[in-house]
Protein backbone atom coordinates (compact mmCIF):
# COMPACT_ATOMS: atom_id res chain seq x y z
CA UNK A 1 0.00 0.00 0.00
CA UNK A 2 1.10 3.56 -0.65
CA UNK A 3 1.54 6.47 1.72
CA UNK A 4 -1.39 7.07 4.03
CA UNK A 5 -3.11 10.23 2.71
CA UNK A 6 -4.67 10.88 6.10
CA UNK A 7 -1.22 11.91 7.31
CA UNK A 8 -1.32 15.21 5.40
CA UNK A 9 -0.78 17.98 7.97
CA UNK A 10 0.65 15.62 10.57
CA UNK A 11 3.33 17.16 12.79
CA UNK A 12 6.42 15.59 14.27
CA UNK A 13 8.29 17.37 17.03
CA UNK A 14 11.85 16.65 18.04
CA UNK A 15 11.62 14.40 21.12
CA UNK A 16 14.10 16.73 22.82
CA UNK A 17 15.92 19.90 21.75
CA UNK A 18 19.02 19.33 19.61
CA UNK A 19 22.24 20.76 21.03
CA UNK A 20 24.62 21.98 18.33
CA UNK A 21 28.16 21.20 19.52
CA UNK A 22 31.64 22.00 18.20
CA UNK A 23 32.45 18.29 18.04
CA UNK A 24 29.41 17.42 15.94
CA UNK A 25 30.03 20.36 13.59
CA UNK A 26 33.63 19.21 13.09
CA UNK A 27 32.51 15.62 12.46
CA UNK A 28 29.94 16.78 9.91
CA UNK A 29 32.39 19.13 8.14
CA UNK A 30 34.89 16.23 7.95
CA UNK A 31 32.20 13.96 6.52
CA UNK A 32 31.43 16.38 3.69
CA UNK A 33 35.17 17.00 3.20
CA UNK A 34 34.94 20.75 3.76
CA UNK A 35 38.07 22.12 5.48
CA UNK A 36 36.74 25.69 5.98
CA UNK A 37 38.21 26.72 9.38
CA UNK A 38 35.07 28.68 10.33
CA UNK A 39 33.58 25.22 11.08
CA UNK A 40 36.41 24.05 13.31
CA UNK A 41 38.45 26.97 14.64
CA UNK A 42 36.88 29.34 17.16
CA UNK A 43 39.48 32.08 16.51
CA UNK A 44 38.56 32.06 12.80
CA UNK A 45 34.87 32.12 13.69
CA UNK A 46 35.37 35.06 16.08
CA UNK A 47 37.37 36.94 13.43
CA UNK A 48 34.46 36.41 11.02
CA UNK A 49 32.11 37.97 13.56
CA UNK A 50 30.52 34.82 15.02
CA UNK A 51 30.22 33.94 18.68
CA UNK A 52 31.48 30.41 18.05
CA UNK A 53 32.14 28.02 15.16
CA UNK A 54 29.24 27.89 12.71
CA UNK A 55 27.73 24.80 11.09
CA UNK A 56 27.83 24.03 7.34
CA UNK A 57 24.63 25.01 5.48
CA UNK A 58 23.43 21.41 5.12
CA UNK A 59 24.05 20.55 8.81
CA UNK A 60 20.30 20.84 9.61
CA UNK A 61 19.82 17.52 7.78
CA UNK A 62 20.69 15.98 11.16
CA UNK A 63 17.64 17.48 12.85
CA UNK A 64 15.56 16.76 9.77
CA UNK A 65 16.56 13.10 9.95
CA UNK A 66 15.34 12.91 13.53
CA UNK A 67 11.87 13.93 12.41
CA UNK A 68 12.01 11.64 9.40
CA UNK A 69 13.05 8.74 11.63
CA UNK A 70 9.83 9.19 13.56
CA UNK A 71 7.83 9.10 10.32
CA UNK A 72 9.73 6.08 9.00
CA UNK A 73 8.98 3.97 12.05
CA UNK A 74 5.32 5.07 12.14
CA UNK A 75 3.67 1.99 10.58
CA UNK A 76 0.43 3.88 9.82
CA UNK A 77 2.24 6.26 7.43
CA UNK A 78 3.26 3.22 5.31
CA UNK A 79 6.56 4.69 4.14
CA UNK A 80 8.94 2.09 2.66
CA UNK A 81 12.25 3.77 3.50
CA UNK A 82 14.32 1.50 1.21
CA UNK A 83 12.29 2.89 -1.73
CA UNK A 84 12.84 6.50 -0.71
CA UNK A 85 15.14 8.76 -2.69
CA UNK A 86 15.54 12.47 -2.15
CA UNK A 87 13.60 14.58 -4.68
CA UNK A 88 14.43 18.11 -3.71
CA UNK A 89 15.56 20.15 -0.75
CA UNK A 90 15.54 23.80 0.17
CA UNK A 91 16.80 25.87 3.07
CA UNK A 92 15.88 29.42 4.01
CA UNK A 93 18.31 30.79 6.55
CA UNK A 94 17.80 33.57 9.02
CA UNK A 95 21.37 32.98 10.18
CA UNK A 96 23.83 30.05 10.28
CA UNK A 97 23.56 27.54 13.11
CA UNK A 98 26.45 27.82 15.53
CA UNK A 99 27.90 25.82 18.39
CA UNK A 100 25.88 26.39 21.53
CA UNK A 101 22.52 26.69 19.77
CA UNK A 102 19.84 24.47 21.26
CA UNK A 103 17.26 23.90 18.56
CA UNK A 104 13.72 22.59 18.45
CA UNK A 105 12.40 21.26 15.16
CA UNK A 106 8.77 20.99 14.17
CA UNK A 107 8.25 19.00 10.96
CA UNK A 108 4.94 18.96 9.15
CA UNK A 109 3.78 16.80 6.23
CA UNK A 110 2.69 19.51 3.78
CA UNK A 111 2.03 17.48 0.62
CA UNK A 112 1.41 13.89 -0.45
CA UNK A 113 0.97 13.25 -4.16
CA UNK A 114 1.62 10.85 -7.03
CA UNK A 115 3.72 11.38 -10.13
CA UNK A 116 4.21 8.65 -12.71
CA UNK A 117 4.64 5.44 -10.75
CA UNK A 118 6.09 7.24 -7.75
CA UNK A 119 4.71 8.91 -4.66
CA UNK A 120 5.95 12.25 -3.37
CA UNK A 121 6.03 13.28 0.27
CA UNK A 122 6.90 16.85 1.27
CA UNK A 123 8.07 17.68 4.78
CA UNK A 124 8.57 21.21 6.04
CA UNK A 125 10.75 21.75 9.12
CA UNK A 126 10.90 24.92 11.18
CA UNK A 127 13.98 25.15 13.36
CA UNK A 128 14.03 27.57 16.29
CA UNK A 129 16.25 27.98 19.29
CA UNK A 130 14.71 27.11 22.64
CA UNK A 131 14.63 30.89 23.20
CA UNK A 132 12.22 31.11 20.26
CA UNK A 133 14.53 32.60 17.60
CA UNK A 134 13.77 31.32 14.11
CA UNK A 135 17.03 30.05 12.60
CA UNK A 136 15.95 28.34 9.40
CA UNK A 137 13.21 26.55 7.51
CA UNK A 138 13.94 23.38 5.56
CA UNK A 139 11.66 21.81 2.96
CA UNK A 140 12.33 18.26 1.92
CA UNK A 141 10.56 16.37 -0.85
CA UNK A 142 10.95 12.60 -0.83
CA UNK A 143 10.24 10.30 -3.75
CA UNK A 144 8.96 6.83 -2.90
CA UNK A 145 9.89 4.89 -6.00
CA UNK A 146 7.26 2.63 -7.48
CA UNK A 147 4.78 3.15 -4.65
CA UNK A 148 1.90 4.79 -6.54
CA UNK A 149 0.74 1.65 -8.36
CA UNK A 150 0.35 -0.11 -5.07
CA UNK A 151 -1.61 2.87 -3.72
CA UNK A 152 -3.96 2.70 -6.70
CA UNK A 153 -4.40 -1.03 -6.25
CA UNK A 154 -5.36 -0.39 -2.66
CA UNK A 155 -8.30 1.57 -4.11
CA UNK A 156 -7.96 4.61 -1.90
CA UNK A 157 -9.85 7.57 -3.37
CA UNK A 158 -7.21 9.98 -2.11
CA UNK A 159 -4.48 7.90 -3.70
CA UNK A 160 -6.14 7.95 -7.13
CA UNK A 161 -7.29 11.52 -6.98
CA UNK A 162 -4.07 13.37 -6.32
CA UNK A 163 -1.25 14.20 -8.64
CA UNK A 164 1.77 16.48 -8.47
CA UNK B 1 28.75 38.31 7.83
CA UNK B 2 32.04 38.88 6.10
CA UNK B 3 31.72 37.72 2.51
CA UNK B 4 34.93 38.59 0.68
CA UNK B 5 33.31 39.08 -2.73
CA UNK B 6 31.96 42.60 -3.19
CA UNK B 7 28.46 43.02 -4.58
CA UNK B 8 29.56 45.96 -6.71
CA UNK B 9 32.30 43.86 -8.32
CA UNK B 10 29.94 41.10 -9.48
CA UNK B 11 28.11 41.16 -12.81
CA UNK B 12 25.26 38.98 -13.98
CA UNK B 13 26.78 36.16 -16.03
CA UNK B 14 29.94 35.95 -13.90
CA UNK B 15 31.03 32.34 -13.60
CA UNK B 16 32.17 30.49 -10.52
CA UNK B 17 34.95 28.19 -11.73
CA UNK B 18 34.14 24.51 -11.92
CA UNK B 19 35.28 22.24 -9.09
CA UNK B 20 35.45 18.46 -9.00
CA UNK B 21 34.60 16.63 -5.78
CA UNK B 22 35.26 12.91 -5.37
CA UNK B 23 32.97 10.51 -3.52
CA UNK B 24 33.86 6.92 -2.61
CA UNK B 25 31.99 4.30 -0.59
CA UNK B 26 33.94 5.18 2.55
CA UNK B 27 32.76 8.80 2.21
CA UNK B 28 29.15 7.61 2.16
CA UNK B 29 29.66 5.47 5.25
CA UNK B 30 31.21 8.44 7.05
CA UNK B 31 28.40 10.71 5.86
CA UNK B 32 25.76 8.21 6.99
CA UNK B 33 27.25 8.28 10.48
CA UNK B 34 27.60 12.06 10.64
CA UNK B 35 24.15 12.84 9.23
CA UNK B 36 22.17 9.99 10.76
CA UNK B 37 20.89 8.89 7.33
CA UNK B 38 21.50 5.15 7.31
CA UNK B 39 19.26 4.34 4.35
CA UNK B 40 20.95 1.16 3.03
CA UNK B 41 20.78 2.34 -0.60
CA UNK B 42 23.74 4.57 0.31
CA UNK B 43 26.05 1.77 1.46
CA UNK B 44 24.51 -1.65 0.72
CA UNK B 45 24.69 -2.77 -2.89
CA UNK B 46 22.22 -5.65 -2.53
CA UNK B 47 19.50 -3.36 -1.16
CA UNK B 48 20.20 -0.68 -3.79
CA UNK B 49 19.85 -3.19 -6.63
CA UNK B 50 16.81 -4.85 -5.08
CA UNK B 51 14.92 -1.53 -5.31
CA UNK B 52 15.98 -1.04 -8.94
CA UNK B 53 18.96 1.29 -8.57
CA UNK B 54 22.04 0.59 -10.72
CA UNK B 55 24.29 0.44 -7.63
CA UNK B 56 24.86 2.23 -4.33
CA UNK B 57 24.05 5.95 -4.73
CA UNK B 58 25.34 8.96 -2.81
CA UNK B 59 23.10 10.74 -0.31
CA UNK B 60 21.45 13.65 -2.10
CA UNK B 61 22.45 15.81 0.84
CA UNK B 62 26.10 14.85 0.30
CA UNK B 63 25.89 16.19 -3.25
CA UNK B 64 24.06 19.28 -1.98
CA UNK B 65 26.89 19.86 0.50
CA UNK B 66 29.51 19.75 -2.30
CA UNK B 67 27.58 22.17 -4.51
CA UNK B 68 27.06 24.45 -1.52
CA UNK B 69 30.76 24.46 -0.86
CA UNK B 70 31.38 25.90 -4.32
CA UNK B 71 29.24 28.89 -3.31
CA UNK B 72 30.52 29.33 0.24
CA UNK B 73 34.18 29.06 -0.85
CA UNK B 74 33.51 31.64 -3.55
CA UNK B 75 31.60 34.05 -1.29
CA UNK B 76 34.15 33.66 1.51
CA UNK B 77 31.62 33.17 4.31
CA UNK B 78 29.24 30.20 4.67
CA UNK B 79 27.06 32.40 6.88
CA UNK B 80 26.37 34.66 3.90
CA UNK B 81 24.11 31.99 2.41
CA UNK B 82 20.51 33.20 2.66
CA UNK B 83 18.68 30.59 0.62
CA UNK B 84 19.74 27.32 -0.97
CA UNK B 85 17.62 24.89 -2.95
CA UNK B 86 18.32 21.92 -5.18
CA UNK B 87 16.45 19.31 -7.18
CA UNK B 88 18.05 15.88 -7.35
CA UNK B 89 17.53 15.05 -11.03
CA UNK B 90 19.65 11.89 -11.22
CA UNK B 91 21.50 9.81 -8.64
CA UNK B 92 25.28 9.92 -8.15
CA UNK B 93 26.18 6.25 -8.63
CA UNK B 94 29.15 5.24 -6.50
CA UNK B 95 30.89 2.03 -7.62
CA UNK B 96 32.69 -0.29 -5.21
CA UNK B 97 36.25 0.65 -6.20
CA UNK B 98 38.99 3.00 -5.02
CA UNK B 99 38.10 5.79 -7.43
CA UNK B 100 34.41 6.12 -6.65
CA UNK B 101 32.52 8.83 -8.53
CA UNK B 102 33.22 12.44 -9.41
CA UNK B 103 30.79 15.31 -8.88
CA UNK B 104 31.57 18.32 -11.07
CA UNK B 105 29.97 21.55 -9.88
CA UNK B 106 29.86 24.99 -11.49
CA UNK B 107 27.89 28.16 -10.93
CA UNK B 108 26.88 31.37 -12.63
CA UNK B 109 25.50 34.62 -11.23
CA UNK B 110 21.94 34.79 -12.54
CA UNK B 111 20.52 37.84 -10.88
CA UNK B 112 21.49 40.77 -8.70
CA UNK B 113 18.95 41.35 -5.93
CA UNK B 114 18.54 44.10 -3.35
CA UNK B 115 20.35 44.20 -0.02
CA UNK B 116 23.67 43.09 -1.62
CA UNK B 117 22.23 39.67 -2.47
CA UNK B 118 22.86 37.71 -5.66
CA UNK B 119 21.19 34.59 -7.01
CA UNK B 120 23.51 31.89 -8.32
CA UNK B 121 22.44 29.02 -10.57
CA UNK B 122 24.30 25.79 -9.85
CA UNK B 123 24.99 22.83 -12.10
CA UNK B 124 26.31 19.47 -10.94
CA UNK B 125 27.18 16.48 -13.10
CA UNK B 126 28.32 12.96 -12.37
CA UNK B 127 28.93 10.04 -14.71
CA UNK B 128 27.60 12.05 -17.67
CA UNK B 129 24.28 12.83 -15.95
CA UNK B 130 23.00 16.12 -14.61
CA UNK B 131 22.57 15.27 -10.93
CA UNK B 132 21.25 18.66 -9.77
CA UNK B 133 18.65 20.68 -11.68
CA UNK B 134 16.97 24.02 -10.99
CA UNK B 135 19.41 24.55 -8.17
CA UNK B 136 20.02 28.03 -6.85
CA UNK B 137 21.72 29.77 -3.97
CA UNK B 138 21.15 33.31 -2.74
CA UNK B 139 24.14 34.86 -0.97
CA UNK B 140 24.62 38.25 0.63
CA UNK B 141 27.88 39.77 -0.56
CA UNK B 142 30.03 42.47 1.01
Amino acid sequence: MGINREYLGREYRSPQPYEVTRGKIREFADAIGDPNPVYSDTATAHAAGYGDVIAPPTFPVIMGMEAMSQAVVDPELRLDFSRVVHGDQSFDYNRPLQAGDVVETVTRITKISSLGGNELLTLESEMRTVEGEHVLTAVNMLVVRGAADEAAEAGSAEGQGSSA
Amino acid sequence: MTATVRYDDVEVGAEIPEQVYRVRRIDLVRYAGASGDFNPIHWHERTAKAVGLPDVIAHGMFTMAQAGRLVTDWAGDPGALVEYKVRFSAPVVVPDDDKGAEITVSGVVKEKLDDNRVRIALTARSGGAKVLARSTAVVRLA
